[in-house]
């Protein structure tokens, strides 16, 4: 293992920001593995320290195959973290949407253009990432849809679903998009949480993860096969919309198979205590993404299911 | 009259409310201008011109000729905070645009937005600039639409007409896309964050009833406006810091300065020491100057325009 400094920002009353990234095996750039880009992404960094454990013991035992070097970067915006703000600085700005960076631009295109130069070469990108509305979602492979994605690949994961998202004008500067415009096979992986751990999600991801690395002849690591994964177009999921606001109490998870008509939440006034409305499932299906947040406003997206999926 | 543009229920008593005020002339000219403000929270010069337009207007609306639509605040939370973004999202409005009937709570505020704008002949959206640095009044024009944009923006009043300068008029943003739907779209940039600056907002103010006037729908005198000087981003000097510290300028905003001149210097209040003397490396017009006193590697002290002759 080969740990590197590959950035380092500075505070005026803070000590340095240091990116650290470990690097395992040496030869070709095989797989780059980013964790906690934004401050709340306590699950994503988790995931990637537990890698650098597993990959660590892997290395001493001659299981990382010969001309093939991992990259495992588990954290940037550690200052974030440590202040518990999700962007960066007082700026507020979010480094994953400054890619692919700037050398001589602000602070954060500094940053993404420092850490985009040292993971650009690399055939495969995985990043552990969360999604732009709050909630939790099934574990999940996603893509761009860019024209250079391959589904196959992402297929090799062994997660359960692949989303293929089209990218809107927010997502251009995304990690994710630039990766796959310099021609690295990028692969986001989504668990059901962000700003606290959930052990079993977390063992799932890094099981997924050390799958596609043996599937792609870069470790040699035994394990389950793992799923064949339904792939879904982002936009063929059917959105469950609140029509009322208040305290919203979810009856159902992520991954339950929900029926037409089945009460899947309900949303309370905050002053009486009544029901002010049931959510009903408008459809058959799987629940993909679920609203965890205590409160809801009128017209916010409750839950997105697979339609017509069972389990 | 006021009008609601928008509103959804918050979760606890309140409602989230865009609202506009729509002033009509009493001819049968089906002409409208849309003036709006308020994309950023933290975006204060608009909510000058739009109460002294409005004002103007109603005293003299026997002299307007067509419809004057004014919204203040697209961003009610954000202007409520004083939070750049909308605040529980945490996103850029002007990163939303043409927004989602479908989607989260303030995408589809600005799909409201933007139908509500449609059709019209024209619009302006006021900002200011962010807390970090003072600017003088500007029209950034994006160059996909200079052509057609150029003849306008030229009538604003603005010290400088910026082609193709940020993200502020880039994809997503509330102006691109209106551009696209074929409304021809402007935006104007003074002062800085949580200030107003009433000097820059009655100059933009002439402006505007100078563009209204052209556009038929202002038939009161107006004064003279002055020719801005256009330029592209080949002509603006970035000028960033490279060191960590406070940056105390010794110019002024909106000054003349030359090759060598000094315009600041970035301390250590801890060390009681200058640590980087910051130079002008060409000469030309200071229309950027940092405001915010912190500043990190990349941080922006100010921006030159360069190739133009002081007066």
């Amino acid at each position: 293992m080969f740990k590197e400094e590959i950035y380092t920002i500075h505070s005026p009353y803070r000590e340095k920001m240091v990116i650290q990234s470990y690097r395992f095996g040496k030869g070709d750039p095989a797989a780059c593995i980013l964790g906690s880009v934004r401050g709340n992404e306590m699950q994503q960094m988790y995931i990637c320290s537990q890698l650098v454990r597993i990959l660590k013991d892997l290395e001493a035992n001659g299981c990382i195959n010969a001309g093939k070097s991992i990259l495992v970067i588990p954290v940037v915006n550690g200052m974030g973290m440590n202040v518990g703000r999700r962007f960066f600085g007082v700026e507020d700005i979010d480094i994953n949407r400054a890619f692919p960076g700037k050398k001589s631009g602000d602070t954060t295109d500094r940053i993404a253009a420092g850490i985009f130069e040292k993971i650009r070469e690399y055939a495969y990108g995985i990043q552990l990432t969360s999604f732009y509305m709050s909630g939790e979602f099934v574990p999940h492979v996603r893509m761009m849809e860019t024209g250079f994605q391959n589904v196959s690949l992402a297929n090799l994961f062994g997660l359960p679903y692949v989303v293929v998202r089209k990218p809107t004008p927010i997502d251009t500067k995304t990690l994710n998009y630039n990766w796959q415009n310099k021609m690295t096979a990028a692969f986001s992986v989504y668990t059901n949480r962000n700003d606290s751990i959930d052990e079993k999600s977390a063992r799932q991801a890094l099981a997924a993860i050390l799958r596609f690395l043996t599937r792609m002849g870069i470790i040699r690591y035994e394990s389950h096969s793992g799923y064949i994964s339904h792939v879904i177009m982002e936009e063929d999921l059917t959105d469950v919309n609140s029509t009322s606001a208040g305290i919203f109490k979810g009856l159902v998870e992520p991954g339950e198979d929900v029926r037409y008509g089945h009460v899947m939440a309900e949303v309370i006034d905050p002053y009486e205590g009544i029901v002010r409305e049931t959510i009903k499932a408008p459809t058959d299906g799987i629940v993909f993404f679920a609203h965890k947040e205590a409160l809801i406003a009128q017209g916010d997206i409750v839950y997105k299911l697979i339609h017509r999926l069972h389990e | 009259m006021i009008e609601e543009v928008f509103s959804i229920e918050l979760p606890v008593g309140e409602r989230l409310s865009i609202k506009k005020n729509r002033i009509q002339g009493n001819t049968e000219n089906n002409r409208r201008i849309a003036i709006v403000s308020g994309i950023h929270g933290d975006e204060f010069e608009g909510q000058y011109i739009c109460y002294e337009v409005a004002r103007r207007l109603l005293e003299n609306i026997d002299m307007l000729t067509g419809t004057v639509d004014i919204y203040p605040a697209l961003n009610p939370l954000g202007l409520d905070m004083a939070e750049r973004n909308v605040p529980g999202l945490d996103m850029d409005l002007n990163r939303l645009f043409p927004g989602n009937e479908n989607g989260t709570t303030m995408e589809r505020a600005a799909a409201a937005i933007v139908g509500d704008l449609a059709g019209a002949d024209f619009c302006i959206d006021v900002h200011a600039s962010d807390i970090f640095v003072k600017e003088i009044p500007q029209v950034r024009v994006s160059e996909d639409f200079a052509e057609k944009l150029l003849p306008y923006a030229r009538l604003l009043n603005t010290d400088m007409v910026w082609m193709n300068a940020t993200a502020t008029v880039h994809e997503a943003t509330l102006a691109h896309s209106m551009n696209m739907l074929g409304v021809p779209s402007l935006v104007v940039e003074m002062g800085v964050g949580t200030r107003i600056h009433r000097g820059y907002g009655d100059q933009v103010i002439e402006g505007i009833f100078h563009l209204m006037k052209e556009l038929g729908i202002w038939n009161g005198e107006v004064g003279k406006v002055q020719y801005p000087v256009v330029s592209t981003d080949g002509e603006v000097e970035f000028i960033r810091s490279e060191m960590v510290g406070v940056f105390l300028p010794i110019i002024a905003h909106n000054h003349y300065v030359k090759k060598g001149d000094k315009l600041g210097a970035i301390v250590s209040p801890l060390e009681g020491r200058v640590l980087q003397e910051i130079r002008a490396e060409k000469s030309g017009l200071v229309f950027t100057l940092r405001e915010y006193p912190f500043v990190r590697e990349g941080s922006l002290l100010a921006r030159i325009l360069t190739g133009i002759e002081e007066e």
